[in-house]
């Protein structure tokens, strides 16, 4: 009786008789599990970005927002109200839950140094910004506590700015600038950021004490947001409901009537975004899984072809000694070949397509190690299921008839 | 000496519907000798087609007892009638039945892989059986760079690389002109000569069968004919 690797080699030896036939089946399962690996790859790549994105915001952040203000049934959207000021973060900051707060103050507003200007958005915010939005300094420090106490005239560029008004490389550190007109010494540069989840430059900024900004800026009292950062990644819900209770109270909001502020978790809003990334790659493979399938029809296709086809071959092996399983074990093992053979194909040309869409796309894709043994099992499973039957057709042949086969 | 073939009252009744069925054998009772030489001939339909499939066990009786080499195959089942055909038969057909594509080397050893032979045993088994036939010079050829005569050699090698017990040649001269016909038949008679192997031909041509040392002839399912042919002088 014959073996089972010499099996693999008859079954081998028959598909590189036919190699151009071979290498057209396997066609079908190529691209569809090409299909499968860049479209799970731009998918998890999609997931991991938008991950990547709202964790740059900071860590287990929570922004609290002034709510919506109605006047005389004109009510203007979350945010528009003024009603936050940094008062309430010293509060907040208090909270047993949370780990820092600092108030943003923005303003737009020109910017003159080196002979050059540029107009940005200029924050004021507390030394704790840094930490809450996990955002390094490049060069030179931030500012102290004390400086924030004495409204100093200091300033922290992000890189875009730098790169404007310090065109040259000159080192910006020590250097002076007019921020609406007022005289600040720029003290350190922020690391570069990126965009935003919603595609805004993060590095285009001025980041000023928050108490400068409010005595030399704006002039009031109230601030543009509290940016909160939780304790724990696993306390940012009882976090959020303790600071909605303590804002509440300090700004007697009665039982029933509507917060003049908000709270927002980001953790929330990345749940959401990673579940659609994650139902967009469900619809993407489940796609690629369809053209899979069609591959693997067109594997038995042709396995039903090449049975007719060498009738006599397999009326001849019967001839030779050929057991009906062994028949059935070669045309079997010929199908399950070609079909991982094109998963694997399908999988090199997948992994070279995402990194094609990645350098030329500037999609974030990753190809994950799963992805790949899942669709080199399901080519191998197609194999299986779509070569069968015609192995079995191969095997039931009366040999008498098939030797005699034109 | 055990006989490598004998059948008594070996019958094969192909079913139809409605009617008793056709006839191919009636009661056919037949011993062949280890060193034999036979040629079955008769006319289309005369059951020798099918007494060869049964000999070659492709195909079973209806009735009758058919001991192969001294054992009972009647009851067999078909694993082991496959593994008995890989160790003690040899085929030659007509159309050659070789693989396409494939060396004439890896054509002879491909009856070894079927019974199980270690794969360094078999390309010195499959050069010897090529030289036997006188081919080994073309043993890395494909079937489509051979003649037709060389083709049947090739196959004639592929019926004894294993050493069977019977070689079982169906019309082996069918599709040759006479000088490859004359060739592919000296082969046979000497192979039976000096190997002592066992030969089983059928065919409808006199001249063929005129190889062999015994003639048996088929008319409607019975032997009507069994007679030692006259020697033939080889060339």
């Amino acid at each position: 009786m014959i073996s089972f690797a010499q099996t693999i080699r008859l079954a081998l030896t028959a598909l590189i008789r036919n190699r151009s036939r071979s290498l057209l089946t396997m066609l079908g399962v190529v691209i569809g599990v090409a299909a499968v690996i860049i479209t799970v790859a731009i998918g998890t790549g999609a997931k991991t970005s938008v991950a990547d994105q709202i964790n740059g915001l900071g860590s287990n952040l929570i922004v609290v927002i002034p709510g919506s203000v109605q006047t005389t049934g004109a009510k203007t959207g979350t945010g528009g109200a003024s009603t936050l000021t940094a008062a309430d973060g010293l509060a907040i900051a208090t909270l047993p839950g949370v780990a820092a707060v600092s108030p943003v103050v923005s303003v737009r507003t020109q910017l003159v140094a080196n002979g050059q200007n540029w107009q940005t958005t200029v924050s004021g915010v507390a030394t704790s910004y840094t930490y809450v939005r996990t955002w390094p300094l490049a060069q030179g420090r931030f500012f102290t506590q004390a400086e924030t106490d004495d409204t100093a005239k200091v300033a922290v560029l992000g890189q875009t700015v730098v790169g404007q008004l310090f065109p040259g490389g000159s080192n910006p550190v020590g250097q002076s600038m007019l921020v609406k007109g007022v005289p600040f010494t720029i003290i350190g540069t922020l690391s570069p950021k990126g965009q935003s989840g919603s595609g805004q430059d993060q590095d285009d900024t001025v980041l000023i004490p928050y108490t400068s900004a409010l005595e030399r800026l704006t002039g009031s009292t109230t601030v543009g947001s509290l940016m909160v950062s939780a304790a724990d990644a696993n306390t940012i819900d009882s976090a959020q409901s303790e600071i909605t209770a303590l804002l509440e109270q300090r700004h007697r909001i009665v039982a029933g009537q509507p917060d003049d502020f908000a709270v927002r978790n980001l953790a929330d809003i990345a749940q959401a975004a990673s579940s659609t990334a994650s139902i967009l790659a469900l619809l993407l493979a489940s796609v690629a899984a369809v053209s899979l399938l069609v591959g693997g029809i067109g594997i038995m296709n042709i396995m039903l072809v090449s049975v007719t086809e060498r009738t006599r071959e397999i009326g001849l092996r019967v001839a030779l000694g050929a057991r009906a399983a062994s028949i059935l074990r070669q045309f079997l093992i010929e199908a399950v070949v070609l079909s991982t053979g094109g998963g694997a194909i399908g999988v090199v040309l997948g992994i070279i397509g995402a990194a094609a869409i990645a350098y030329f796309a500037h999609w974030a894709t990753s190809v994950s190690v799963g992805a790949v043994l899942l669709a080199l099992a399901f080519s191998a499973a197609v194999g299986v299921f779509f070569g069968y039957w015609p192995a079995r057709k191969a095997a039931a042949l009366d040999p008498i008839s098939a030797l005699r086969f034109e | 000496m055990t006989p490598v073939v004998e059948v008594h009252g070996l019958r094969k009744v192909y079913p139809l519907e409605d009617s008793p069925g056709v006839v191919a054998l009636n009661a056919v009772d037949l011993t062949i000798a280890p060193g034999e030489f036979v040629a079955v001939m008769g006319p289309s339909g005369s059951g020798k087609s099918t007494f060869m499939h049964i000999v070659g066990l492709l195909d079973r009786p209806t009735a009758g007892t058919y001991l192969f080499a001294g054992d009972d195959v009647s009851h067999l089942s078909s694993d082991a009638l496959a593994d008995l055909r890989s160790r003690a038969l040899g085929f030659v057909f007509q159309a050659y039945n070789l693989l396409p594509r494939t060396t004439a080397l890896e054509n002879v050893e491909l009856p070894m892989i079927y019974a199980g032979v270690p794969a360094a045993l078999r390309r010195p088994a499959a050069m010897e059986a090529l030289d036997a036939v006188g081919l080994a010079k073309v043993a890395e050829h494909q079937p489509n760079q051979l003649s037709g005569g060389q083709q049947q050699r090739v196959a004639i090698a592929r019926s004894i690389v294993n050493q069977p017990n019977l070689i079982l040649a169906d019309e082996p001269t069918g599709a040759l002109d006479t000088a490859s016909s004359e060739d592919v038949m000296a082969l046979l008679r000497r192979l039976n000569a000096e190997r002592g192997m066992t030969v089983m031909l059928v065919t409808h041509e006199p001249d063929v069968a005129a190889f062999a040392k015994r003639l048996v002839t088929f008319r409607d399912g019975n032997i009507v004919g069994d007679v030692a042919t006259k020697e033939r002088v080889l060339a």
